[in-house]
């Protein structure tokens, strides 16, 4: 379903010294240094898993995202996804995958949330039984149906994360991304949102790829976790294996992932 | 087409939400451009023509220019302001969806509060039409619709192009105002009151004369030769290499991703 290979993506960042002297020497002549965000990554991800990805702030997993979701072009490697490479095949393979980024809205702000949801049926060109059947399904399980008519600007940070995980399903994905869903949200809204991913993997075979620093998340959700650090994969498999690695099986989580990142050096 | 309109439905009922800033900045875009027109009046008050051209000529180019302005404004304000839609995340949102990057951002934004500077554009042109001593025939209003409509394409290329270098800089490019403001304000005369380096300038470079100046030759009768009607068209072609940086400058952001 989803086949990595060798995927790498460099970024040049632009370089210079504090001080008024270097920011005019900068302004002519700029010195840039390469950042590999991801090198050499591989992994497949078969239908109907979940995997709970993982590492530090910069280590790539947004990149890896963006890669996969069609939004960045890598500079080596391959990407095949559902038959397609999505940075040559952008419109038929967003087709078909859903995306939410935490800290980001993709509903419009000043209007009621299904207003939203009506304009989306029409960007994905969803048959009406398909948008109906869809809605009806999202609306139960999200419990919705109070607050569809409200405007996105009034409601509150869990509200709109579940209005927004609706939003990406509405055609039906076969692959959902989420980056850090559970950001910012309190105990009630976290507990909805983990229970509704499970669902819709359980009964849709949806294929979900997670980023997140909650470890309850991953505990929660994912059978399968891959950390990565520095832009490469460190380690693939189950939060057995991780805890393993550390040989502390007693502590809670978060410490073993903090000891795994002191273990591989990337904090 | 439809989804387009789906999208102005929108946006139109976003604004309701807050009619009062709507109105006032409705009015406020009326008052810019009024003042403008002030300008001109009290100049002619003085003198009875600028280089040979007379005062209603001058309202009748000032019209044309801020018609085509307000209009490409109202429907491609979303790549004048692109820099936001980078930095916000937004055209990240617009590639994972399965529609053209052009139609995402065009509909992305709809600048209704311009309708304040249009309708400013149109009471001029009437009092023009009205009072005005230019003989018509049906090339003549042809020509004017073709004003308008190169006008238009060409604002919305410099807007376009705009984008486009959008994501070299992620800042917005304030020099590139004066191209687009500066014509709007510098539109009230025919190019060719500002010298010949301008009118070489507005002809090949960013054409501003050809919707403009050669089109309204033929309108007030001073030149008779068709062939400047047609010239609007020409200027469209403006659009081509704008739509070409755009287009490197998506590559580029896709393959770097800032």
């Amino acid at each position: 379903m989803i086949q990595v290979e060798n995927l790498s993506k460099i970024y040049k960042v632009s370089r210079r010294e504090a001080g008024m002297k270097s920011a005019w020497k900068n302004l002519f002549s700029r010195q840039y240094e390469e950042v590999k965000a991801i090198q050499n990554l591989s992994f497949s991800v078969k239908k109907g898993e979940m995997v709970g990805y993982i590492g530090p702030n910069g280590a790539g997993k947004s990149s890896t995202i963006k890669i996969l979701s069609g939004i960045l072009t890598p500079e080596e490697g391959t990407c095949i996804i559902n038959g397609r490479i999505p940075w040559k095949e952008r419109k038929a393979h967003v087709k078909d995958i859903g995306v939410v980024f935490g800290q980001r809205s993709q509903l419009w702000w000043d209007v009621p949330v299904i207003d939203s949801f009506e304009l989306l049926k029409d960007i994905y060109q969803i048959s009406k039984e398909q948008y109906n059947n869809s809605l009806e399904e999202l609306v139960n399980c999200l419990s919705l149906s109070t607050i569809l008519k409200t405007p996105t600007r009034q409601l509150s940070l869990g509200q709109r994360m579940r209005c927004e995980i609706a939003a990406s399903l509405l055609h039906n994905p076969s692959i959902l991304f989420l980056d850090e869903p559970t950001i910012g949200l309190d105990a009630v809204s976290k507990l909805a949102v983990r229970d509704f991913i499970k669902k819709r993997n359980e009964v849709h075979k949806t294929t979900v790829i997670l980023t997140t620093h909650d470890m309850q998340d991953i505990e929660a959700l994912t059978s399968r976790i891959m950390l990565i650090g520095r832009g490469r994969l460190l380690l693939d498999g189950t939060l057995d294996n991780l805890k393993e690695q550390v040989g502390q099986s007693n502590n809670n989580l978060d410490e073993v992932l903090a000891a795994l990142y002191k273990k591989y050096k990337i904090q | 087409m439809k989804l387009y309109l789906k999208y102005i439905s929108i946006h139109i009922r976003s604004m309701m939400e807050y009619k009062k800033s709507f109105f006032l900045t409705l009015i406020g875009q009326f008052f810019v451009s009024f003042h403008a027109f002030l300008g001109m009046y009290f100049m002619f008050q003085r003198f009875n023509q600028v280089k040979g051209f007379t005062y209603k000529e001058c309202l009748f180019c000032f019209s044309i220019v801020l018609m085509a302005f307000s209009l490409a404004e109202i429907f491609f304000r979303a790549f004048d302001r692109f820099h936001i839609i980078i930095g916000n995340g937004q055209f990240d949102r617009m590639l994972v969806r399965p529609r053209g990057l052009v139609f995402q951002v065009l509909a992305s934004q709809f600048e209704l509060t311009r309708f304040g500077r249009l309708l400013q554009a149109i009471v001029l042109f009437v009092y023009v039409l009205i009072t005005g001593d230019i003989s018509w025939s049906m090339l003549r209003i042809i020509t004017v619709i073709l004003m308008i409509v190169g006008g238009i394409v060409v604002f919305s290329g410099i807007f376009m192009l705009y984008a486009g270098l959008c994501f070299f800089t992620l800042e917005g490019l304030e020099f590139l105002n004066i191209i687009t403001d500066g014509a709007r304000e510098y539109g009230k005369y025919p190019v060719s009151v500002y010298g010949r380096f301008v009118l070489k300038f507005s002809t090949y470079i960013v054409p501003f004369a050809l919707f403009q100046y050669y089109p309204f030759l033929y309108i007030i009768g001073k030149n008779t030769n068709s062939f400047y009607c047609i010239l609007p068209l020409v200027g469209t072609l403006f659009l081509v290499p704008c739509y070409i940086v755009w287009r490197i400058g998506v590559r580029k952001y896709v393959s770097t991703g800032s």
